[in-house]
Parts: structure tokens; C-alpha cells; sequence
């Protein structure tokens, strides 16, 4: 992937100072939208993806409980299976949890943690990977091996073994002092550190190429700052493919999130995320009561795969090579 | 006259694309005789390698033959059923490609290679066609081929490599060799060699070579006849001395016109201007107007057909109303 | 040959040092030792007394070197949780961990073999495309779900398949196994599948990859123009070219189906080093993960040499390019 980022740079070389208007506007009118009109899945999976992040976003409207305060919960309400069943109430559309939670509701919550999870894990993960490969990519030597060195062996080991080893670690210093909005930070950092490699490996080979380029001489020989000129450059060019990863990686974080909640080592009951409820609702699928789990479940399906199928358009449609 | 061993009679080949459907052949016709070499030239893109691969049966969807005939001694071919035609590929055509590095399987032992083909199309036991196998070796000029018939093919040179696609290509006894481009991914000094090889094969066994390349040195030192190809039809055909020494279309001149020779080392070599055309966008008329010296209005709208001229045949305008003995 | 083992085992070693710092830091500066052997009621003079007693007043470069020495012993200190040595809970609870790893690997490889090889060849047919979507939900169902599911259908629902444990198991020695008892292969099916399609869909993605890209290669258009069968073709050429580097890769994977049963063993209580690990996690268990993190990449790094010298085995091109540098 990173090979084509690099021809894809060389054309850009010639005006820096409209490569990021020219690649938006480049990749907006040409190929990108083509595809995209052209692809149905694609199509239906961004409308899914969009009105996820809107639900998400108007939870707090749309839901018609707060599942996070206790005070709104009802032990009157609890277990009841969703509307259409014989033992349906209204409003509890896809019923309630053994706490008289609505699971539609607490759906909506989860899924706004989820996906501010994911988004604020990717993009923690994305400036740090960035920002290590523009260091290992400007300075080189020493400085690059230990950083690509670090690179490859955690490339190694799952995500989410690192994820749960940065975890334990996290909490064992913070010990008793560790809250729900603090446990909130240390999943978008666990998540941060699993998934920087790809943005860092991208950046450095970015870099590598246009270091070597006669502007990069020819500003240093007239005074400018190399690092500077090179950033106006690299930055752009770079942005088509970390756009690819950050997608995936965006589906990865919301597994890795659930998957950590899931174990039990992620959010709290009280401030469930998809993962948290599906941990819940799993207790409650040998009674029968599917509905506490499944629906979770099949939001978080409908999420990921989504977000998978976008990422596997946007990787084909910016780098037509890998077709 | 006898029949002849490869026949092509107005042989059409498109590729649909996503463009619309690409002519990549456009109505060309050839004959060769039993242990006659034809050399086909032209630029890259011209034809060449597709009409090689339309006789042996490997044009790849999306490329079809969309009309025309080939003809194998008399069989037709170019609608056998693909089994059928499996069986005529290495058996009664050997093809040699023009990479002998990446031609043969690496995993697999050279002389396991030989011997599978051998098998595929003989009916002999392994010993016997192992036997075979070496023989073919020292044939093409392997020293101690009953040690190299063990060797994988890396641990062969290029030179080397391509003798052994070459007995790959013989091992059945083919009546036609087609060579796409063989010699052109190798050294200067073992082109020769791979040249004359195919040349005393081809003699000693009386099989027709049809030999694709875009060099007209290699052509004139091997061929019997010439096709010159450009935009996917034959510019104009003949015996090699003719067309070497008194080349007919404008395009055959210009080819002509590059070949460095020694005698005159004053003289600059010819360019043709521009390049040929996409096949996407030919231009109407003969195809090479837009690049010829002598183009008059007639060549900008109607195709030229192919007139004889002598033993030579040739696709031009400029020859239609001239006695035949005036022409060039 | 030789020196290039000899250098991937320099690399592998290097890996296993740095790993052995991350390992020793966690277990010296986030976890406190001294908490492995006091109770929360203990002075802080007698914590003096064991923290001296434990050498933890010693300069830090020989705690590392007195904790990799135990380490190379397999001794990784004592469980906060279980107030037992950690290599004899991990001893314990490894061989559920290999013998479901190995079970979803063959599943994975055979399947995704199949799949791949079929998916390359008919490209267009229905059962391709169905592959192709499988292998999207593959990669898009977080493996938990798909346990869950599996358990919803064929534990709750059919009641063919047990929904958590290993069943009956048969004792080798120090070793434990479920593959000898009906109760214990039944209970190996779900949790195998589970933790395997997620390898199975990279597998068939790559074989399925390779092949067309194999198949695209000059030899085998070539062996095309000797005249060869299809079948000959297909499966002598094709696929012996496209195998080398999916069982390279399959190889590898084995470290990482390792690391994540640690998902799967939750979901079906699976009595394993994965199981242990979240427990660890969950309970802050510190000497625990830094042994896991040790073992686990003791393995990674054995597989992967073990695989570098049998691509090299396996490859001809390799074994000689490799024999001349040496």
C-alpha cells in the first residue's frame, strides 16, 4: 500500500502549495465519487455508518430513558421481551434488561460510547504513528531503527493483547482511583498504542522518498527549515492512505473496545458500551431472553461491517493498483 | 504446392473493455510452409504476440477471435473444443515466451518439467521419457544434461534457461514453433546462439517457425519471409531479402531505414515520427497516416488493402495504380 | 544456511530481551513483588524486612538479570490471586490452550484452503461470491459474537454441544487431553470454529489472492502452451507455487490464534492460559501477565523461527541463494 502512496507523491511534488486542495478535490471528482455512485453495498454501508453517528449523536433525544441513571430504572420493567412479542410493553421497542433498562436505549448510549471510543482511540493512535514516522522517517539512523525496530515486533502481537497488557498495567498504577471517565482514557489509550504501526510505516515511507527530492536541498541551501517544507509536502500526500487506515482501524478499535468490555476488563455496567452489554446480556441468553443480547449484537455487527466495507472501498478506489 | 503447415486467413481479435471493444487484430492473413521461417515484426503493441497467441488457442478472456480462420495442415482450429485444442498446444505447436527466468516453474525440477510435458502428449513410461528428456538436453546444447535434468531452473543461466524452454517446446516434435520475442530478455552474446539454434531445429526437423520480435537484425539473419505489422494488420509481407533490401510501404521503409549497418557508418538511421497509435484510438483510413511522408487524402479515409507486388505484398495506396513492375 | 539461521536466532533473541524488560518492568514497577508474599494488613516494617529479603533494594540491572534467570527456569514468582507459583498455574491450564489452538488451526487451513482454491479457480460462480461474503463477515464479527451465537444455536437452542468447558479429559503424564474422549472432542467443535474463522478468512482471502496471482504468472502460461491439463496446471503448479507462502503465513498466524483464544476461552470457560490472562487483567494480577506476556512470546518468536528454516527447507530458490551467502 505504502508503494503507491509514494508514486501517488511524485506527481504532487510539482505544486506543493495546492496538494492538499488537489487531492481533495482530485480524489472528490474523479475516480472516488465514480466508484462510490457505482457501488450500491457501498452505498447502503455509508447510509448505515451515517445514521449510526447520527443515533449516536442524538441518543440522548432519541432514547427514551437515560439506561445510565439508576434513578430511571424500574425493577417493575425488568425482563420484558421486545413489542412485538405476546409479552411486548410499550415503549420498550426491543424490550428491557433484567434492571429495567430499555435496550433500545441503552443501545444508543453504547453505541455513543462505542464509536467515541473508537474515533478518539484512532485518532490518538493516528498522531502518535504520525508523529513517530516523521521522526523516524526525517532523522533516520538510530533514532528510525529502534522506533520500526519497536514497529515490527509489536506488529507481531495482536492489538488486543497489547490492549489488555496496557490495561492491567494502567490500572495497577491507577489502582483504587479509577472511575468509568477515567477507564474511558485508558481505552482510548490501550487502543492508541495497539494501532499507531500502520500510520507510522506509511509517514516514514512517505518521508523517505521526499527527503531525498532536490527541493528538500534546495531549501535548506537557501535557508528554509527542511522539516517544515517537508511536512507541507508529506502530510498531503500521506492523507489518502492513512484515510484507509484510519477506517479500518476505526472498525478495529470498536471490536477491540466491545472485546475489552466483553472480558470485562473495559466499561463498567453502569456506563455499558455495546461490549459491556453484550457481556450482560449474556448472562441471560441460557433463561431465554435473547433480546438483551442479540440486538446489542447485531448493532454492533451492522456497525463494524459497515465500517469494514467503506474502508474496503476507500483502500480500492484511492489505490485502483490493488484491484 | 503443398499445403502449408500454419494457414491465417483474415483473423480478427477484439478485447472488450471497459472503453468499448478493442481491435487488437484487424484481418490478417499469412501462410507457412513445412520448415519455413516466418518473422513477424513491428513495434510493441502492433499485433505481434496476440496473433502468436491466437494460433496456439491463449488468447485470455477478455481478448476473443472474433472472425477469421487458422488453419493447422489443414485442420481448423480456431473453434476446437478446448480439450481438443489442449492437446494440438505443445504436441503439435511448441511455443517458447520470451523470459525463459520466468517461464519455467521455479519449485519444480527441470527435468521433471520436460518429462511431464513428454508424458502429457507421448504415450511413454517414465524411464523413458527421463531418457527422452536428456536427450532433448544435450540436443538444444546443455552439457551433461543427464546432471542438469536434476537442477532447479535458477541454478541455470538465462541462456541456459532459455534452452531448456526451447526443449520444452520441442519435446513432442512439433510441426510449428511459435518464438515470441526469444531472445529479446537475453545477452547480446547468447542471442546469437538461441537464434541459431531455433534455425537448425527448425531445419533438421523440418518444423514451420513462426518468430515474433520487434528486432529486424534477428529477422534478417533467421528468416525465410517477413510480415511487418503495424496497428494490428500486416503492413506488407515477403521473402526477407526483398523486403530488407527493397521495402515497399512507407512504415517497411522507415523499419528498414533503423537497421545499423556496418558498411555505411556515415549515414544517420532513420526515425519514424510519432508513435503508433493506441488501439483505442486508430486513426480512420490506413492507420499509419497520420506518421507517413506520402499521405494523400485517400489514405485519410479508406483502408488500403493488401496488393502483390512481385513475391511481396503490400497494404498502401501509393501502389494501387502503378504497374506492378514500378513499384518503390 | 547456517548464518542465516544463526542471524534469525540473534533477531529472535533480541525480541525476547526486549520483551523480557517489558515483562521484568511490569512486574517490578507496576505490580509491587512484596504483594505476593503480605496481606494487605502487614506493616510497613515487615514489607522493609521482605522487600530486602526479595533483593528489591538491589540496583535495578541485577533485579532484571536474578528475574531472567528465573524466568529461563520457567519461575515467574508467585499469584497475587491464587497464592501459588504462576508457572505451575500456566503449566496447568497450557495444554486447553495448544490443543484449541492446534484444532482451530487445522480447521482454519483446511477450510480456508478449500475455500481459497475454489474461490481462484471459479471465480464467478455463486458459491465464490458466497465465500467472498463470508470471509466480509469473517473479519467484520467480533469473535465473541460469533461464540455467542454458536452457543445460542447449538448449546441453548439445538442442545447438540456443550456450551462451556472441556469436557472429559484424559491425563498424558503432565499433559491433559480432550481429544480422547467423545464429551471432550464434542466440546472442542464450538470453541474451535470460534476461534479459528477469523484465521479461516484470512486464509481463504490469501489463498485465494496468491492463486490469482500465481495463475497470472509467465510459467504458468507457459505450461499452458506445453499443452498441460488443467488439472495438472491447476493443482501441480498452481497451487504447490501458492501454498508456500499462505503456510508460511498460516505459520506465524499460529502465535496470534494463541493470543487470541484468550476471547474464545472467555466466552466458552475454557480452561486456559487465555482464561488465566483476563482473570490476571481483571483482577490486576501482575506476576501473571508479565508470564503470560513471557510464554506467549516465547512462542511467537519459536514459530517464527521455525518457520523462516522451513521456508528455506521448502524453497529451492531460497536454500541455494541462502547456501551461497553463507
Amino acid at each position: 500500500m505504502s508503494d503507491a502512496v509514494v508514486s501517488n507523491s511524485d506527481k504532487q511534488g510539482a505544486q506543493p502549495t495546492h496538494a492538499a486542495h488537489g487531492w481533495f478535490s482530485r480524489a472528490l471528482d474523479s475516480d472516488l465519487f465514480y466508484s462510490f455512485r457505482r457501488s450500491k453495498l457501498t452505498m447502503v454501508a455509508a447510509a448505515i455508518t451515517v445514521l449510526f453517528f447520527l443515533l449516536a449523536i442524538f441518543a440522548s433525544v432519541l432514547a427514551v430513558q437515560n439506561p445510565f441513571d439508576p434513578a430511571q430504572l424500574q425493577l417493575i420493567n425488568s425482563r420484558i421481551s421486545p413489542l412485538w412479542t405476546a409479552d411486548g410493553q410499550s415503549p420498550f421497542l426491543l424490550g428491557t434488561d433484567e434492571q429495567g433498562r430499555d435496550v433500545l436505549s441503552a443501545i444508543l448510549y453504547g453505541m455513543r460510547i462505542s464509536l467515541a471510543v473508537g474515533v478518539a482511540g484512532v485518532i490518538f493512535a493516528g498522531a502518535l504513528g504520525i508523529a513517530l514516522g516523521l521522526i523516524a522517517g526525517y532523522f533516520g539512523g538510530a533514532v528510525d531503527s529502534v522506533i520500526m525496530r519497536i514497529a515490527d515486533v509489536q506488529l507481531t502481537f495482536p492489538a488486543i493483547l497489547i490492549a489488555l497488557l496496557v490495561n492491567g498495567i494502567a490500572k495497577s498504577i491507577l489502582g483504587n482511583r479509577l472511575d468509568a471517565t477515567s477507564m474511558l482514557a485508558v481505552l482510548v489509550i490501550s487502543i492508541g498504542l495497539s494501532f499507531w504501526v500502520g500510520y507510522a510505516r506509511t509517514v516514514r515511507s512517505s518521508v523517505m522518498v521526499e527527503k531525498n527530492k532536490d527541493y528538500v536541498a534546495a531549501a535548506q541551501l537557501i535557508g528554509l527549515p527542511a522539516p517544515k517544507i517537508m511536512l507541507r509536502h508529506v502530510l498531503p500526500n500521506t492523507m489518502g492512505p492513512i484515510l484507509v487506515i484510519a477506517t479500518i482501524n476505526l472498525a478495529l478499535a470498536i471490536i477491540t473496545e466491545a472485546t475489552l468490555s466483553f472480558l470485562g476488563v473495559g466499561l463498567p455496567d453502569t456506563m455499558p458500551s455495546l461490549g459491556t452489554l453484550i457481556r450482560i446480556g449474556n448472562n441471560y441468553l441460557f433463561a431465554g431472553e435473547w433480546w438483551i443480547v442479540a440486538f446489542p449484537g447485531l448493532a454492533l455487527a451492522a456497525l463494524i461491517l459497515s465500517i469494514n466495507l467503506l474502508g474496503d472501498w476507500l483502500r480500492d478506489a484511492l489505490n485502483p493498483k490493488l484491484r | 504446392m503443398t499445403e502449408p503447415v500454419l494457414s491465417v486467413r483474415d483473423l480478427h481479435v477484439e478485447f472488450a473493455s471497459r472503453r468499448g471493444t478493442l481491435r487488437a487484430i484487424d484481418g490478417v492473413s499469412f501462410d507457412i510452409a513445412k520448415g519455413e521461417v516466418l518473422g513477424v515484426v513491428g513495434e510493441s503493441g502492433a499485433g505481434k504476440s496476440v496473433t502468436g497467441l491466437s494460433v496456439i488457442g491463449l488468447i485470455d478472456p477478455p481478448g476473443r477471435i472474433a472472425g477469421g480462420e487458422i488453419h493447422l495442415a489443414g485442420l481448423r482450429i480456431d473453434n476446437l473444443p478446448p480439450e481438443e485444442m489442449r492437446r494440438i498446444r505443445g504436441k503439435r505447436i511448441g511455443m517458447i515466451f520470451q523470459d525463459p527466468l520466468t517461464s519455467l516453474n521455479p519449485l519444480y525440477r527441470v527435468g521433471d518439467q520436460i518429462v511431464e510435458t513428454i508424458r502429457t502428449h507421448l504415450n511413454l513410461s517414465e524411464t523413458a521419457a527421463r531418457r527422452r528428456a536428456i536427450d532433448l538436453l544435450a540436443e538444444v546444447g546443455i552439457p551433461a544434461p543427464e546432471k542438469r535434468i536434476d537442477g532447479y531452473p535458477h541454478e541455470f543461466s538465462g541462456g541456459m534457461r532459455q534452452r531448456v524452454v526451447i526443449a520444452l517446446a520441442i519435446c513432442a516434435e512439433p510441426e510449428l514453433i511459435i518464438a515470441d520475442e526469444p531472445t529479446t530478455a537475453l545477452d547480446v552474446s547468447v542471442q546469437a546462439q538461441i537464434i541459431s539454434l531455433i534455425k537448425r531445429l527448425g531445419r533438421d526437423h523440418g518444423t514451420a517457425v513462426m518468430l515474433v520480435t520487434h528486432d529486424m537484425g534477428v529477422i534478417a539473419e533467421t528468416s525465410d519471409r517477413v510480415a511487418v505489422m503495424y496497428a494490428g494488420r500486416i503492413a506488407e509481407i515477403g521473402p526477407v531479402q526483398d523486403v530488407v533490401k527493397n521495402p515497399l510501404h512507407p512504415y517497411a521503409k522507415g523499419l528498414m531505414g533503423a537497421i545499423p549497418t556496418l558498411a555505411g557508418e556515415d549515414k544517420r538511421l532513420v526515425q519514424i515520427p510519432g508513435s503508433m497509435p493506441r488501439l483505442s484510438a486508430i486513426p480512420r483510413g490506413c492507420s499509419f497516416n497520420p506518421r507517413c511522408a506520402f499521405a494523400f487524402d485517400r489514405c485519410r479515409v479508406e483502408r488500403p488493402e493488401p496488393l502483390p507486388r512481385g513475391a511481396q505484398s503490400v497494404a498502401c495506396h501509393l501502389y494501387d495504380n502503378l504497374p506492378a513492375e514500378s513499384a518503390a | 544456511m547456517l548464518a542465516f539461521t544463526l542471524r534469525r536466532a540473534v533477531q529472535a533473541i533480541g525480541v525476547m530481551f526486549a520483551v523480557g524488560i517489558i515483562a521484568f518492568s511490569m512486574f517490578r514497577f507496576a505490580g509491587d513483588p512484596v504483594n505476593q508474599i503480605v496481606s494487605i494488613d502487614t506493616s510497613a516494617a515487615e514489607r522493609a524486612i521482605v522487600r530486602k529479603s526479595l533483593g528489591l533494594d538491589d540496583p535495578v540491572p541485577v533485579q532484571f538479570v536474578r528475574y531472567f534467570a528465573d524466568a529461563a527456569q520457567f519461575k515467574f514468582g508467585v499469584s497475587y490471586q491464587f497464592r501459588q507459583p504462576v508457572s505451575a498455574l500456566l503449566s496447568e491450564r497450557m495444554p486447553a490452550t495448544l490443543e484449541l489452538a492446534i484444532c482451530a488451526t487445522v480447521f482454519a487451513m483446511v477450510f480456508g484452503i478449500l475455500m481459497g482454491v475454489y474461490s481462484a479457480l471459479k471465480r464467478d460462480t455463486v458459491l465464490a461470491k458466497l465465500f467472498q461474503a463470508i470471509s466480509l463477515i469473517g473479519i467484520s464479527l467480533p469473535t465473541f459474537l460469533i461464540g455467542i451465537l454458536l452457543i445460542y444455536l447449538f448449546a441453548v437452542t439445538l442442545g447438540w454441544l456443550p456450551s462451556f468447558g472441556r469436557g472429559e479429559v484424559v491425563k498424558l503424564g503432565w499433559w491433559t487431553t480432550g481429544l480422547l474422549t467423545l464429551s471432550g472432542l464434542k466440546a472442542l467443535i464450538m470453541p474451535s470454529i470460534t476461534l479459528g474463522l477469523f484465521q479461516m478468512t484470512l486464509i481463504m482471502r490469501l489463498v485465494r489472492a496468491e492463486m490469482l496471482e500465481v495463475l497470472r504468472t509467465d510459467y504458468i502460461r507457459f505450461a499452458r502452451a506445453r499443452g498441460l491439463t488443467t488439472r495438472a496446471i491447476h493443482f501441480g503448479h498452481a497451487l504447490k507455487n501458492t501454498l508456500i507462502p499462505v503456510i508460511t503465513v498460516a505459520g506465524l498466524q499460529f502465535g496470534s490464534v494463541i493470543a487470541f483464544s484468550i476471547i474464545t476461552e472467555t466466552v466458552f470457560q475454557w480452561p486456559g492460559m487465555g482464561l488465566l490472562f483476563v482473570q490476571a487483567v481483571q483482577n490486576v494480577d501482575i506476576p501473571i501477565m508479565a508470564a503470560y506476556l513471557l510464554m506467549v512470546s516465547l512462542i511467537f518468536v519459536t514459530i517464527n523461527l521455525v518457520v523462516d528454516i522451513l521456508y528455506t527447507v521448502v524453497d529451492p530458490r531460497l536454500r541455494s541463494t541462502v547456501g551461497r551467502a553463507a
